[in-house]
């Protein structure tokens, strides 16, 4: 229940429903929990509801911090994903 | 895509597994609890772990939502859907959980239940609407994430005037859990659950904020560090925990600033506190009784209440002895240290609730560990 990612709005249905986008997958999730959201926005979305806005400048603050020590300090790549 | 697999390079992963390297004290040992079972999924299926140094440990805590529920409460909800006139809606990992006597929703589904997976808890509302002649029941559990749907849900049978639609209510709060952990005796007294800071939840942060946790913060001196769910994420909540204990200090920080406000949501959190109310005390899987720990449905919304409408009965029951899940959800045992584990109890037909949700410490270790727990034992 807990494993989501951010989806982007690409569409208002109107009646507290957004149509969002991952990666080409497109989902109908209720936005009844937040104020006004506009296309383009992120979203958390959990079990069919928007829980919250992704703060878009403080996730890019977030990713130019990883970058910059990826860049001071990482040579070689730590991640590897284990496939179930 | 940038805002996921940003926070899944590799070579950021290396240069923080290099900073926390650095910046550890040799002398001392880090142990630290990640509440949420999104966190533990998270570290296990990036091997995070072995990103670590030895002496910074991971604790896995209680925050699966279908773990902790009582097992009396899923047996009462059994009982309600195998009721002829009640169609019972819940969320799909809750279906397998097992309930007394190995029953579970899914097999009392079997044996002729109407039983419904629901990934939305909207869908319970269509339900009730397509079938008036039905009683639909919404079985709602989980932490402050899917409270508020609950809440949402039953202002919306209010306003479309579904009589035929309840809500068996079982959610429970974040915070009281973590306090029951600290106040354990285990951790108090016993000394043989050691946590020295918490990686905080992502989600539920988000909807109730960092506030609520500055006062055990502060009060049992524990940093809590807030963190997202992507590896990158938990690696530098890591790094700002390591730092705080070398500091001295047991403040609440926030890693996952794109997420999480100190005030959280606060529509949502309105929301709640129009429809429900606190418990003056809940059981708890693996936790015992606590006071004030999660959530009922307040009179004024009474006629939606399941407990009301259909006598509810919780009756206490026994734990399989030998299941190890309660302690498993306190952070006492590792799941390799039960018998059943990947012997009588596994993923396919599962003997504890951890071992049912992909959340669940249990199932994440048969995911990705099994393999190498095999090729070590």
């Amino acid at each position: 229940m807990c494993l989501a990612v951010p989806a982007r709005v690409v569409a208002l249905l109107g009646d507290q429903w957004v149509e969002t986008e991952v990666g080409g997958i497109r989902s109908r999730v209720s936005v009844a929990l937040l104020d006004e959201v506009v296309l383009g926005d992120y979203l958390i979305v959990h079990a069919g509801f928007a829980i919250t806005r992704l703060d878009v400048e403080e996730a890019e603050k977030s990713l130019a911090l990883f970058d910059e020590i990826a860049a001071r300090l990482g040579t070689t790549d730590a991640l590897h994903p284990r496939l179930p | 895509m940038r805002y996921i697999r940003g926070f899944r390079e590799g070579a950021a992963a290396a240069a923080l597994k290099a900073l926390i390297a650095a910046e550890v004290d040799p002398q001392r040992e880090y142990h630290l609890m990640e509440f949420c079972g999104g966190h533990t999924h998270a570290i296990f299926r990036y091997g995070v772990e072995d990103l670590l140094p030895d002496n910074v440990r991971l604790v896995h805590g209680p925050g699966c939502p279908v773990c902790v529920l009582a097992v009396s409460r899923l047996d009462a909800a059994i009982e309600l859907a195998s009721r002829k006139d009640v169609t019972l809606v819940s969320y799909g990992d809750m279906l397998r959980v097992p309930a007394s006597r190995r029953k579970s929703l899914l097999k009392a589904r079997a044996q002729g239940a109407d039983v419904r997976m629901a990934y939305s808890a909207l869908e319970a509302l269509t339900i009730a609407a397509a079938h008036p002649d039905r009683q639909v029941v919404f079985f709602a559990i989980g932490f402050e994430t899917t409270t508020p749907a609950t809440a949402h849900l039953i202002l919306e049978a209010q306003r479309l005037g579904l009589r035929n639609f309840s809500v068996y209510c079982n959610h429970v709060v974040t915070p009281a859990a973590i306090q029951s952990i600290l106040d354990s005796p285990e951790v108090r007294e016993w000394g043989r659950v050691r946590v020295d800071g918490f990686i905080g939840p992502s989600h539920v942060s988000a909807v109730i904020g960092s506030r609520p946790y500055e006062y055990f913060a502060e009060e049992y001196q524990r940093p809590v560090v807030i963190a997202g769910f992507e590896p990158l994420d938990v690696m530098q909540a890591i790094r700002m925990l390591v730092r705080q204990l070398n500091e001295g200090r047991a403040c609440v920080e926030n890693q996952f600033t794109r997420g999480v406000s100190r005030d959280g949501n606060v529509k949502a959190q309105r929301l709640v506190a129009e429809v429900l109310e606190l418990r003056r005390s809940v059981e708890w899987r693996g936790l015992g009784e606590l006071p004030y720990s999660g959530l009922g449905i307040k009179a004024a919304y009474g006629e939606f209440d399941a407990e009301r409408r259909f006598a509810i009965e919780v009756r206490a029951v026994a734990e399989n002895a030998a299941c190890q899940c309660p302690a498993i959800i306190r952070g006492v045992k590792k799941p390799t240290d039960c018998a059943l584990f990947d012997t009588a109890c596994t993923p396919r037909d599962p003997i504890g609730s951890c071992m049912v949700s992909a959340e669940g410490a249990c199932a994440a270790y048969y995911k990705y560990r099994r393999g190498t727990l095999r090729a070590a034992g």
